[in-house]
């Protein structure tokens, strides 16, 4: 049976996690938000073949999990289940970079392996950061902060809608699979033609729908504001949380810890 | 004009004439008439496709009439006065997850008197008021999605509720409601002094909720009148496809000793 919408969309446990009560749920979703935007871009900004460097950056999404008392397992899958979208980035790099980059023992490895593998560990530590964030947070706390930051409001009220209505959209996307898939008795798969006027049906009905939810916003005055009453408070810890990160991402980027490491340890032997 | 005009006069709806088709030809409504006066409470009856949905979406001006007018207070409801209309109707649609779309409930029923510009001691009085009257105040803080039918269901009648409407509008209220939630909705509506306008195939709730019913049938009205009158005419139920409330009809265990 048809297990995907299950698998891909439990992240409605996401919201459940974002319930805690840990220190790191209480902070500001600001200081929140800042610091993953702080950690991507750190990680982001780094060279083609970088590997090594990497490693300390770890310290952050293991500390997240640590205080936080978060599911390690859970986020690992949630991580797997989108890394065909970074393995197709890169797969193709050790065909077109083949010039040796370095040696282990008699075995060369190319530019592009040592890049292909730079790509997974951006991806591996960029989509746990933000799923940490959202696991953390909740994600209209996320939104609600972006919008207090000055993202413009028309992409939040988006952002808004999206999450509240993927929950329906993909109940609904499996409530046809089933009626699918009941009716089908050979194939497991989807004909392409079904699939097709699937696909089409889904979206007419997201078009009603979205007149429907329309139509309610109107009864309800809605002149294309939408207000609300949260208030969010920033201390001392919100701006410390902030700060500390800082240093220590730019520490991590400005040096090579691992290489630093390394020569520190060789010179006490030596 | 505003507001308080509205508040003041006497919550009559009244239809006179009214003719719709769809877009695409199909016809929704072919000369309804009829007034509604304050405090009364009426069932829309009639067979799928009736015209029930078409009439209510003219209530609160979704839908313009091809032909006639429809008067909500001393007003004919025009793109001009749409707002004190809808401030004035409450519309509690069929499908809950189409008016429920912000985050959490609070935010859903605050989402209205937010519109109306109450200040938010006010904002925050008022949805409590409505969560309290519907019995869901617990749901406060959880997500729209994450509730059940019944809760769905309490929750849009309170975002409703919170713009503190005179007359409530209602879509197949207890359609999808298990037995206990749709006998706790009909003593909801009965605690409620708004005029208030049913589409409902449930014909027994119509006969708990409604001293008036109106019977569609292909976009015209063909009676109008006490509710337990009406709900006794087999040949009129029939014609409008349409079957006795199932208290009125016979007992199978009875009639079967009967038989006997």
């Amino acid at each position: 049976m048809n297990n995907i919408g299950r698998n891909y969309f439990d992240i409605g446990y996401m919201d459940t996690l974002a319930q805690g009560d840990s220190w790191l749920h209480q902070l500001d979703p600001r200081a929140k938000v800042i610091t993953t935007l702080l950690f991507i871009m750190a990680v982001v900004s780094f060279g083609k073949y970088t590997i090594w460097a990497f490693i300390p950056f770890f310290l952050y999404p293991v500390f997240l999990i640590a205080a936080g008392g978060l599911p390690g397992g859970y986020l690992f899958k949630k991580v797997l289940l989108v890394s065909p979208f970074a393995i197709l980035l890169g797969i193709f790099n050790p065909l077109l970079d083949r010039e040796i980059f370095l040696l282990i023992g008699t075995i060369g490895i190319s530019g592009g392996w040592v890049s292909f593998g730079s790509i997974l560990l951006r991806f591996v530590l960029t989509v746990t950061g933000a799923l940490l964030l959202v696991a953390l947070t909740g994600f209209n706390p996320v939104c609600e902060a972006l919008r207090k930051l000055g993202v413009p409001k028309p992409f939040v009220i988006q952002l808004m809608f999206f999450y509240r209505y993927l929950f329906v959209l993909t109940d609904e996307a499996q409530r046809m699979e089933r009626a699918r898939a009941l009716r089908s008795f050979h194939s497991g798969f989807m004909k392409y033609r079904t699939f097709v006027s699937v696909l089409g049906h889904l979206l007419l009905r997201t078009l009603d729908r979205a007149e429907r939810i329309y139509y309610a916003m109107c009864c309800r005055g809605f002149d294309g504001q939408i207000h609300r009453l949260t208030s969010m408070k920033s201390s001392l810890r919100d701006f410390s949380f902030v700060i500390i990160w800082l240093g220590l991402f730019s520490v991590f980027r400005i040096y090579n810890v691992p290489e630093e490491l390394g020569g520190w340890v060789m010179r006490c032997f030596r | 004009m505003g507001y308080a005009v509205f508040q003041m006069s006497h919550h009559i709806v009244e239809a006179s004439n009214l003719h719709y088709n769809y877009p695409d030809g199909t016809m929704g409504l072919n000369g309804i008439s009829f007034r509604i006066t304050h405090g009364e409470s009426v069932a829309l009856v009639g067979e799928n496709g009736a015209g029930k949905s078409t009439l209510l979406l003219h209530l609160n001006g979704y839908l313009s009439a091809r032909q006639g007018t429809i008067r909500i207070g001393d007003y004919p409801v025009s793109t001009k006065n749409l707002d004190s209309v809808r401030r004035c109707v409450g519309m509690v649609f069929q499908n809950s997850d189409d008016q429920l779309f912000m985050p959490t409930v609070f935010d859903d029923v605050a989402f209205g008197p937010m519109n109306l510009g109450l200040e938010k001691q006010d904002v925050e009085q008022k949805v409590v008021q409505a969560l309290e009257t519907v019995n869901a105040i617990h749901l406060k803080h959880r997500p729209p999605y994450r509730l059940s039918q019944g809760e769905k269901k309490s929750v849009a009648i309170a975002t409703v509720l919170a713009m503190s409407p005179d007359i409530l509008v209602m879509d197949e209220p207890t359609s999808s409601l298990d037995p206990t939630s749709r006998k706790r909705l009909i003593g909801l509506l009965k605690s409620f002094a708004h005029t208030k306008i049913i589409a409902t195939h449930d014909l027994d709730m119509a006969m708990d909720v409604c001293e008036r019913t109106i019977v569609l049938h292909q976009g015209r009205i063909t009676a109008d009148g006490p509710t337990m009158k009406l709900l006794r005419d087999e040949n009129l139920l029939h014609q409008s496809s349409l079957e006795k409330p199932l208290r009125m009809q016979h007992c199978p265990v009875c009639a079967l000793a009967k038989k006997k």
